[in-house]
């Protein structure tokens, strides 16, 4: 029990100080995988268009400067809006796009929960009671090899 | 208990259901609707949708009701678009013999550094207001289809022609300009 307990806290440490260091150092390969080209409406990173290409060689010369990565986005949004994050921020009405399939996902788990429980606890029906007069001519046959 | 189960079931189905269709009643009303080309595209005139955006020298912000009672030439371009770079030594030029003339030319940069505006602007020596719409804010209000397009607006407010491409004449600006100058 211990053992799983420290093996959670050593995960949740890497991975807090794993996106401590892609905020503050960020690559241009990930901002570029989280940044949306305004005119063709794909990452970065699979655009070639002209204004990807400039964005592309802003994202190196802020990374250069030194720039964090909420700083390099926020400069971005600030330009061309908020339509150019891959994936929206998690604040206002943007909130709706990450708890909408949260939601979706605990409704359905209510649900089906609530079904199980419910086939879980239907019985069959019981067996229908043996005809008397079968019965008895099922003794008689038996009868005749004894 | 089955009873309200199901009860339950249909009256969340039935919620998903009305909320989506609010969403996209929603997006339908409030949606770029591409109102300005569908209606020229039908012959018709439409108001031309109302802006108020920051220029690229600084020096405040303008709008386009502040225009009113002249036309406006409205070129939406970028620093990236090749095609602009082809019209705008004629856009100049042509603003240069309307200057003065009850006509406004209007840049209208879109998606776009904004340094990289201010060097275009500054190398190809344009001297009319351009003003900044980084975010393309006023691309699906007007249904642009592309970088360059023009818009001719009249005085009273309204769209009267426009130009899908590069304008490589500077007969196609004044044919614009004149029917801005005289609409129906």
């Amino acid at each position: 029990m211990r053992a799983g307990a420290a093996l959670v806290a050593v995960l949740v440490l890497a991975l807090a100080s794993s996106a401590q260091a892609s905020e503050e150092r960020p690559t241009s390969a990930e901002l570029e995988s989280e940044i949306v080209c305004p005119i063709c409406d794909t990452t970065l990173e699979t655009s070639n268009a002209e204004i990807a290409r400039r964005m592309k060689a802003f994202i190196r010369i802020r990374i250069a400067a030194g720039d964090t990565k909420s700083e390099i986005k926020d400069s971005l949004v600030e330009q061309f809006g908020p339509r150019v994050l891959a994936v929206p921020p998690r604040q206002g009405f943007d909130w709706l796009a990450w708890l909408l399939p949260l939601g979706g996902i605990a409704v359905a788990g209510v649900i089906l929960g609530a079904l199980a429980w419910r086939w879980s606890r239907t019985r069959p029906p019981d067996d229908p009671p043996p005809d008397p007069d079968l019965e008895r001519r099922l003794d008689a046959e038996l009868a005749r090899f004894e | 208990m089955t009873g309200r189960l199901r009860l339950g079931g249909q009256v969340l189905a039935i919620g998903a259901v009305v909320a989506l269709l609010g969403l996209l009643i929603w997006k339908v009303a409030k949606g770029d609707d591409n109102a300005v080309t569908g209606s020229l595209a039908q012959g018709k005139l439409v108001t031309a949708p109302a802006w108020e955006l920051a220029q690229l020298d600084g020096e405040g912000d303008l709008a386009l009701e502040s225009l009113r009672g002249k036309v406006v030439v409205l070129n939406f371009w970028a620093s990236w678009c090749g095609p602009c770079k082809d019209e705008t030594p004629l856009l100049q030029e042509s603003w240069k013999r309307w200057e003065g003339k009850d006509v406004v030319f209007v840049g209208m940069n879109v998606k776009d550094f904004r340094g990289d505006a201010r060097s275009f602007v500054k190398r190809f020596g344009v001297t009319y207001p351009n003003v900044y719409d980084g975010k393309g804010s006023t691309v699906g209000r007007y249904g642009v289809t592309g970088f360059p397009e023009t818009y001719f607006i009249d005085a009273r407010g309204q769209v009267v022609y426009r130009i899908a491409g590069p304008v490589d004449d500077a007969a196609e600006l004044d044919d614009g300009i004149k029917r801005a100058l005289a609409p129906e």
